[in-house]
């Protein structure tokens, strides 16, 4: 508490000196539209680079997806129609992506359907139990959530050259399987196991962020509360069922749709860990994305456009029935 | 007696150990914890010790496989006639003795070497009687080398990603809590939408529309300036959630007193909401210094001159066409690393008790 | 509002012209070199004298990362930003950008000392007889073998003119010989693969500049696809590894895990500090198919972008490097393959090379004269990096099971296309 107060109070001093500058400034501006409009004042900064580096690239996306040619600047493209939506759903059959011109964007897809889920179901799985855990009455509690939040501050790159450097042929995990006589393995070379490690790697890098949220969940859960089952005599699981899940969902519910959002964006590690291989095993929607407009030469903006418009689809679907389900939750 | 002592010395640390606040005797569900903590702290923290260890062996030792738990060196001699030291070798002879000798030259499964005793005579060895003597070395050359590769340009990456973090963040800071005191604070027409507009910028991959945003970027003129990379990632949608949440915890009769003093609606944003939303403040500062210390693709394309590579920039430079320069990626790896578990030491305890307090409902 | 509007400009604007880097005064011409081998140093240390020569004229040289040259730079060269020169490796594919210098330099000179890959700079037009620059370095691919290993199983090494069969039997029994992990590996990169595909026939591309998936193709693939399943090749390279992604693992040749590796000359100049004497080592002659023995070229021009504030200038400065004196010097002390006719026929001294190194450029330098006009052609195409990116994508979806290798041919075809239409 009294980190806190003295944390405000440092800030206070700091903002205070600029805010002589912009304090008359800002009167005078409110003189100026009337307090009616000030809410807008407060929004214009933020809403311009929300337009501008949002809103508006969405926007030349849509424009992309529906022309043609490798330019860049909309007024050099010719408009082309939905012809990249069509070599996209260019299959012989709808079955088997092999028979799909772009194959690649189904099996992506595919993957990124199996991936999604399982890793987030890890991913809070994981949280949520390290979380209680660290909510218990421990030695070393500031110690253990420093070690579980490291591997968030490391940038993706830096996870998957490690990683990598860890999982190769004669990297150390083999050396390791080695002396205690297992038999090495060449991890990154199978569909499954690359698969498991893209699970396995992401989690690891990605837990210890929602492994705080949920912490600073179950932390805002009143102690008199477990007390009273404690006088009950209830059961642990019961309590963690009766008591700790209910109070805990709407933090689990802002977990689980930021752990959603960001699974589907995964790509910076597996891209470097195993460049969506082995085959296209570990190639997610967003690298598929990224392969055709940016690292292929000529670049094809239209065709990755209208593969990220449909991922968005696809992602706005799944937030509406989301929030469907959430609601009709709460009237419960 | 000596029993005894180890008896009491045993008992003192499972009391120790045991010894909890509130209750004294642990039940299962705690050794369960440390059996899950533990666990867990091997798993998180072995891959990021093995790197740093791994950052102070010297590129030969790194190759090997199996690879050696600490950094090793050959051990080497300077033999009068050769100008280079010689790497040393104990050499089981045909009687089954052990020598230590020089080697001059390997070819295949035979190497040559020499006593260093006894420099005028050759010896031929087969390479599988020889072992190399070896001692514990830290390499600290690869940071050196680190220095110099880069040219000195080392300071400019640092200088480079500080200022576009803390930019970006203060930045961040003051736009998002005033879009958020907007949100939060008044009633007005179309705030719900601009906060489904802000929120809705949540679900679009960056890498998604990084070509448009390039091209932004570039109408702006702003490519090789470090400006490139600050403005697109300011308007963070995160920022605005959670300070909005906490700020819609604060009693509006703080405001309404504010007013009657005739305090400025920028005063009473100034001067009173955003000092009681420090600790949200600090949560997204946090998120926001780690997302753009660690920022890749925009910086890759933005910043393309070497006076403008950030930290991230340079690492990934080490991973070439030619390979993977392994000792300065390591070395990199922890260099930049580091700054952030100081950052995270210094500011853990806001973490929590900041999201705690941001009452996400 | 319109205060605050003006005074946020004003602020912003003084903090971003703090912020940047860029002094753009007079007749500055910037040029970009990859960060790989000397980097740009000696292209640094010539342009002293032609700023002598030139006052006024301030010449900058960056080293930037590879990535950045073949991932941001035609992004950029889009938007109209970049460099005014830049050193490249996709010739062709680039065309669009380039400025037309033939009034700046010696054009006769540049003619005679690079005639056909002055072709490869032009993207396709056969009509025109513009000059867009200079090549700097011929690079060729080629096989490193471990002599050592060849010699402990007492294998004998093939002749020139040898098979690639021949050379995968010959590693083979190296490696079962001697414990050597893999007979042979090679880059997972198609420029790599085309090597072996236009040997065993494969056109790759016709007169006309469109795609050609033929037998030679499918019959390379398919060898490629049956090394890997008899463990002649591992998957760790062509397997593990998805997408377009370049990856290589000329490690292993370093560290004897391969008696064979597939390249090329460019990794030559790490040999001697790498390999020193732990083992004896060669560049092989090209390895035959059934069509030809040839290996792809390769290598960077200079070239000067249109979007150049002083093009002519940097025209000029393109001249200086390409006088005879100034390529010799580069040459010799980047211990590369020079590009120019007189040079190749004239050979280059390279004093700070080996004499395994040097006898290595040799034999990399005598594959330029054996080499198929397919893989000229090929070179020279402007969609020869959409068609090595759809080899290296398919191939290894064969290799995953996740194709036949019908279907990859089909695919590779399609791709192709899709990536001519898109630059249409």
């Amino acid at each position: 508490m009294s980190a806190r107060s003295q944390f405000a109070a440092a800030t206070g001093t700091i903002a205070a000196l600029p805010a002589r500058l912009i304090e008359p400034l800002m009167y005078g501006l409110q003189r100026l539209v009337g307090i009616k409009r000030m809410p807008w004042v407060f929004l214009i900064p933020n809403l311009t680079a929300v337009v501008l580096f949002a809103l508006l690239p969405v926007f030349i996306n849509i424009f992309y997806s529906v022309s043609g040619s490798d330019r860049l600047f909309p007024w050099d493209r010719p408009l082309i129609g939905g012809a990249n939506y069509a070599t996209l759903f260019d299959c012989g059959n709808y079955l088997d992506p092999s028979t799909c011109s772009r194959d690649l964007f189904w099996r992506a897809l595919g993957n990124t359907t199996v991936f999604v889920p399982i890793q987030v179901t890890v991913m809070i799985g994981v949280a949520l139990i390290t979380a209680l855990c660290l909510n218990r009455e421990i030695r070393g509690r500031g110690f253990f959530r420093g070690i579980f939040f490291f591997p968030v501050m490391l940038s993706p790159v830096v996870v998957a050259l490690m990683w990598q450097w860890i999982l190769q042929r004669n990297g150390a995990l083999n050396g390791l399987m080695g002396a205690v006589g297992l038999t090495p393995v060449n991890w990154l070379v199978f569909p499954n196991t690359a698969f498991f490690w893209s699970v396995f790697i992401t989690v690891w890098a990605h837990m210890g962020f929602y492994t705080i949220i949920l912490l600073a969940g179950l932390q805002a859960i009143p102690r008199d509360v477990y007390e009273a089952a404690r006088m009950d005599s209830a059961s642990p699981w019961r309590s963690f069922t009766k008591i700790t899940l209910p109070l805990l969902k709407p933090v689990l519910l802002v977990v689980f749709i930021l752990a959603v959002i960001r699974s589907v964006q995964t790509f910076d590690e597996l891209y470097v860990l195993t460049g969506g291989g082995p085959g296209s095993a570990t190639m997610l929607m967003v690298q598929y994305i990224y392969e055709v407009g940016f690292a292929s030469q000529p670049r094809n903006f239209g065709l990755a456009a209208a593969a990220s418009l449909l991922l968005g689809l696809a992602l706005l679907i799944f937030t509406a029935i989301q929030m469907r389900i959430s609601r009709g939750g709460a009237n419960d | 007696m000596t029993d005894l002592g180890v008896v009491k010395t045993g008992s003192s640390i499972g009391a120790f150990i045991t010894r909890r606040r509130g209750r004294k005797k642990l039940d299962w569900t705690d050794w369960l914890t440390y059996v899950y903590l533990l666990l867990g702290l091997v798993i998180m923290f072995t891959p990021v010790l093995w790197v740093v260890v791994s950052s102070f062996k010297t590129p030969a030792n790194l190759t090997e496989f199996p690879p050696t738990l600490l950094p090793y060196a050959a051990e080497t001699v300077i033999v009068e006639g050769h100008d280079a030291p010689l790497p040393l070798f104990d050499v089981t002879t045909e009687e089954g003795e052990t020598v230590r000798l020089a080697q001059l030259r390997r070819v295949g499964i035979n190497a040559q070497m020499i006593d260093p005793a006894n420099p005028e005579e050759r010896l031929t060895i087969p390479v599988e009687n020889a072992q190399p003597v070896r001692q514990i070395y830290l390499a600290g050359e690869n940071y050196t080398n680190l220095l110099s590769s880069t040219g000195g340009m080392i300071w400019r990456y640092v200088f480079n990603s500080l200022f576009i973090t803390i930019v970006a963040t203060i930045i961040t800071l003051i736009m998002n809590s005033m879009a958020a005191f907007a949100l939060s604070k008044y009633r007005f027409r179309g705030s719900n939408m601009a906060l489904v507009a802000i929120l809705a910028t949540l679900m679009i991959p960056a890498t998604v529309v990084l070509v448009p945003t390039y091209m932004i970027v570039a109408q702006l003129g702003l490519v090789g300036n470090l400006w490139g990379v600050i403005l697109p990632t300011v308007a963070t949608p995160t920022g605005v959630f959670l300070l909005r949440q906490y700020m819609l915890t604060i009693p509006d009769e703080l405001i309404e007193a504010a007013r009657m003093d005739h305090a400025s609606e920028w005063r009473i944003f100034w001067r009173i909401i955003l000092p009681l939303s420090a600790p949200a403040l600090a949560v997204v500062a946090i998120f926001s210094i780690l997302s753009r210390w660690n920022d890749f693709l925009l910086p890759l394309v933005v910043l393309t001159r070497r006076e403008s590579y950030t930290l991230q920039l340079a690492l990934a430079s080490f991973s070439t066409e030619y390979g993977i320069r392994y000792d300065l990626l390591l070395a990199m790896t922890t260099l930049t690393a580091l700054p952030l578990a100081f950052a995270f030491i210094f500011l853990q305890r806001y973490i929590t008790s900041g999201i705690a307090s941001t009452g996400i409902k | 509002m319109l205060r605050m509007t003006l005074t946020t400009t004003t602020a912003l604007a003084l903090l971003m012209t703090s912020a940047s880097v860029t002094t753009a005064f007079g007749q500055t011409i910037t040029l970009w070199a990859g960060d790989t081998g000397t980097g740009g140093e000696i292209f640094a240390e010539l342009a002293e004298q032609f700023e002598a020569e030139n006052p006024g004229v301030d010449v900058v040289v960056e080293e930037v990362s590879y990535q950045t040259l073949v991932e941001s730079l035609p992004v950029q060269l889009e938007a109209g930003e970049g460099p005014d020169i830049a050193i490249i490796t996709d010739l062709g594919g680039l065309s669009r950008f380039y400025a037309d210098i033939t009034d700046s330099v010696d054009a006769d000179y540049f003619e005679q000392e690079w005639g056909q890959t002055l072709g490869w700079l032009r993207g396709g037009d056969t009509e025109t007889t513009a000059i867009f620059g200079m090549p700097t370095t011929l690079t060729v691919n080629g096989g490193y073998v471990n002599l050592t290993l060849f010699e402990q199983a007492g294998v004998p090494v093939p002749e020139e003119g040898a098979t690639w069969e021949e050379w995968a039997e010959a590693t083979r029994q190296v490696a079962e010989a001697t414990g050597t992990e893999f007979p042979m590996e090679m880059d997972r990169s198609g420029h790599r693969f085309a090597s072996l595909a236009i040997s065993y026939g494969a056109e790759l591309v016709d007169e006309a500049g469109n795609p050609v998936v033929d037998d030679g193709l499918k019959a390379a693939i398919e060898q490629f696809v049956t090394w890997h399943q008899d463990g002649t090749m591992p998957m760790d390279l062509w397997g593990a590894v998805g997408g377009a992604t370049h990856r290589e693992l000329f490690s292993d040749f370093l560290n004897a895990d391969t008696v064979m590796y597939f390249g090329g000359s460019w990794t030559l100049a790490q040999m001697d500090t790498e390999v020193g004497d732990l083992f004896d080592w060669a560049v092989i002659p090209a390895p035959c198919g059934p069509s030809s023995c040839t290996v792809m070229p390769g290598g960077g021009a200079m070239t000067v972008f249109s979007h150049s504030q002083n093009p002519d200038i940097a025209g000029q400065l393109i001249d200086f490097y390409a006088r005879p004196e100034n390529l010799d010097y580069y040459i010799s002390n980047e211990v590369e393959i020079p590009s120019a006719v007189s040079q190749i026929e004239n050979g280059v001294e390279y004093p700070s090379a080996s004499e395994r190194t040097s006898e290595a450029l040799a034999t990399f330098i005598a594959q330029i004269p054996k080499m198929d006009d397919a893989a000229y052609r090929f070179q020279g195409w402007r969609y020869q990096r959409a068609m090595m990116n759809a080899m290296t994508t398919r191939i290894s979806q064969v290799l995953n099971n996740e194709l036949t290798v019908d279907e990859a041919l089909v695919r590779i075809e399609e791709d192709v296309n899709l990536a001519i239409q898109a630059g249409g």
